[in-house]
């Protein structure tokens, strides 16, 4: 239990570093996820953001910044296999699942559902 | 005829044969629902695109305002109006149906009162004799032409504002029994350095503040002359800080004759953060209730100020401020 | 690329803005920040409970039970937002409801959704990721430059 109680308050820590981006640096929620993911990512380069996975599980993994992370993952995780080429082909390795799982549920919310205003 | 330097006084005043406000289902719960003459109860009203509904409220706002004074689309010499939506296409397209000749405008949220100026100006100086003023906005279209797409989850800040949805017109002529235009101020472009597409009521305020001394200057009245004075959408925010900067300038209105019509329109329950905006704001408020007030004799003389934001998305991508305007109108009963 | 500098303001300007500034209503950071909190912890958590019910019933382990997880809590946020109710939770949860991954499958979905009538190609398929798109973009630019230099510093490191 002790990993749902450490991934609530992760998650909710980097959600508050998001809020505060937005409301006092009067960040677009554009620029905000843009930071957060580019954080990620040079957190994962430098191997501090798996430690963090390993430590609060989703509190981790499900925000955006472990989108970053994975993608850095999957371009040195190439690259050990097949040389440096393997930073460019092996980017969308990790995040494969998630992307498309977005763009086809959007594109079948767009068949079914219409906007509410 | 000239007056001072950017006012018009009309010797012979115009007179409002009819007008009409058209509205959607936010408005139908808001506070004047009941000076509403057509209010729909979903936001397509049986179209398929928010653009579509936007333009469909436009047309029957000017139709129900050409059947209430008895007139036919054939007799109306010019059709003036504009919107919020790119090209115009709201006002183009309805004009496509009317097939009166066309004077697009754009003002962005002053446009009713630019529209309702020209128009008097048209029939005043023998120009016209009869013309129609209209203008609309739409929430789901301006949100999503401007903002973002209605369904996505951007947290809207206090001093943000709701854009109505729904349509006004105004039918002018020469003579008849309705409210009688008496003058207009042309306001020209103020730009306070705001860049907020949040906080308009702040970068709008300036404007409105400038037209009322150019108004009071060019006429030589003072505020006591009218028994209310309505800005257009200044919100809770920028129609406090109108009032200060008025009182700085050494222009006091008094609070009960100084109203904004984003306050008037909906309900202090509704989620509208600072108030109601858009093109329809001023629009549905004045030709719906301010006019029926005047109608009734409830007011004598009333002065709006329709305030405007010009900017558009590009704009405030490439890092520009947002400049803004506003037009007055005197309408007495 | 544009410099992006700031437009110098007059003394006019400079004076109505802290006239105005005195006028508007704060954004309430503190009220935001607990509720960021709470709806983004409690986001993580239903995903920390989807890694828990994928690795415990099925054959996923910690790390490939990832997949599946995102998966889910993607098709649960589009399924709001096509519901019309993301966008409230979201009104109240801010930050909360944007950085988690259910953020980025509603920029998808509301784009998508919104833009139908457009079409499904210019509108559906050329709106999807206008919200998304710098997302996607600096993630991956990012990748790779760090991926470049990590590869490169690896590589120089070991000769």
């Amino acid at each position: 239990m002790i990993k749902f109680l450490l991934a609530f308050i992760v998650g909710g820590l980097i959600c508050v570093i998001g809020q505060i981006l937005m409301d006092l640096f009067k960040m677009t929620p554009a620029h905000m996820t843009v930071t957060l993911v580019v954080a990620g990512a040079i957190l994962g380069g430098l191997g501090l953001y798996e430690p963090l996975i390993e430590f609060a599980g989703a509190g981790a993994s499900v925000p955006i910044s472990s989108f970053g992370n994975s993608l850095v993952k999957g371009a040195l995780a190439e690259a050990e296999r097949t040389g440096i080429v393997g930073v460019l082909t092996g980017i969308f390795e990790v995040t494969s699942a998630g992307i498309s799982a977005a763009i086809i549920f959007a594109f079948l919310a767009a068949l079914i559902f219409k906007a509410k205003g | 005829m000239l007056q001072g330097h950017q006012s018009w006084v009309f010797k012979t005043p115009p007179a409002v044969l009819s007008s009409a406000a058209v509205g959607g289902p936010f408005e139908a719960r808001g506070a004047l629902a009941e000076d509403f003459d057509l209010l729909h109860d979903d936001l397509y009203m049986g179209e398929s695109s928010f653009e579509k509904a936007e333009r469909k409220m436009l047309e029957e706002a000017c139709s129900k305002a050409l059947e209430k004074a008895g007139r036919k689309k054939e007799e109306v010499n010019f059709f003036l109006s504009g919107d919020l939506i790119n090209q115009i296409i709201s006002s183009s397209f309805a004009a496509r149906t009317l097939s009166i000749p066309y004077l697009g405008i754009f003002a962005a949220c002053s446009s009713s009162m630019e529209g309702l100026a020209l128009a008097s100006l048209l029939v005043d100086s023998g120009a016209a004799q009869l013309a129609l003023t209209a203008t609309s906005s739409h929430n789901g279209a301006v949100e999503k032409q401007f903002r973002y797409p209605t369904e996505y989850g951007a947290q809207k800040p206090p001093t943000a504002q709701w854009t109505v949805t729904g349509a006004g017109a105004a039918l002018i002529g020469r003579e008849g029994a309705g409210p009688k235009i008496t003058a207009a101020t042309i306001g020209r472009v103020v730009d306070m350095g705001i860049s907020d597409p949040y906080n308009l009521g702040t970068a709008m305020a300036p404007a409105a503040v400038d037209t009322l001394q150019a108004h009071f200057r060019d006429l030589g009245f003072d505020p006591s002359r009218y028994d209310l004075i309505v800005t257009g959408d200044l919100g809770r925010v920028g129609h406090q800080i109108a009032y200060d900067l008025l009182i700085k300038k050494g222009l006091e209105i008094p609070a009960d004759k100084f109203v904004d019509c984003g306050l008037l329109i909906y309900r202090e329950e509704q989620p509208v953060m600072a108030g109601g905006s858009g093109c329809a704001c001023s629009a549905t408020v004045t030709y719906g209730h301010l006019f029926n007030r005047l109608r009734r004799g409830e007011l004598q003389r009333l002065l709006v100020v329709a305030t405007g934001a010009l900017l558009s998305p590009l704009s405030y991508q490439q890092k520009e401020s947002i400049p803004c305007i506003a037009h007055a109108v005197a309408i007495e009963s | 690329m544009s410099k992006g500098k700031k437009k110098k303001l007059t003394p006019v300007q400079r004076e109505y803005q802290a006239f105005a500034a005195q006028r508007e209503p704060r954004r309430p950071l503190l009220t935001n920040c607990l509720r960021a909190f709470l709806v983004g912890g409690i986001i993580c958590t239903i995903g920390q409970g989807f890694q828990w019910f994928y690795t415990t019933y099925f054959n996923f382990d910690r790390v490939t039970a990832g997949s599946p997880t995102a998966a889910s809590m993607i098709i649960i946020a589009v399924l709001l937002t096509g519901l019309g109710v993301y966008d409230h939770i979201a009104q109240w949860g801010g930050g909360g409801t944007i950085v988690p991954v259910t953020g980025f499958a509603n920029t998808l979905a509301s784009a998508a959704i919104e833009h139908r009538s457009e079409g499904f190609v210019l509108g559906v398929g050329g709106n999807m990721f206008k919200i998304a798109g710098p997302v996607i973009t600096f993630g991956v630019f990012a990748a790779f430059v760090i991926g470049t230099i990590t590869v490169l510093i690896k590589t120089v490191g070991g000769m």
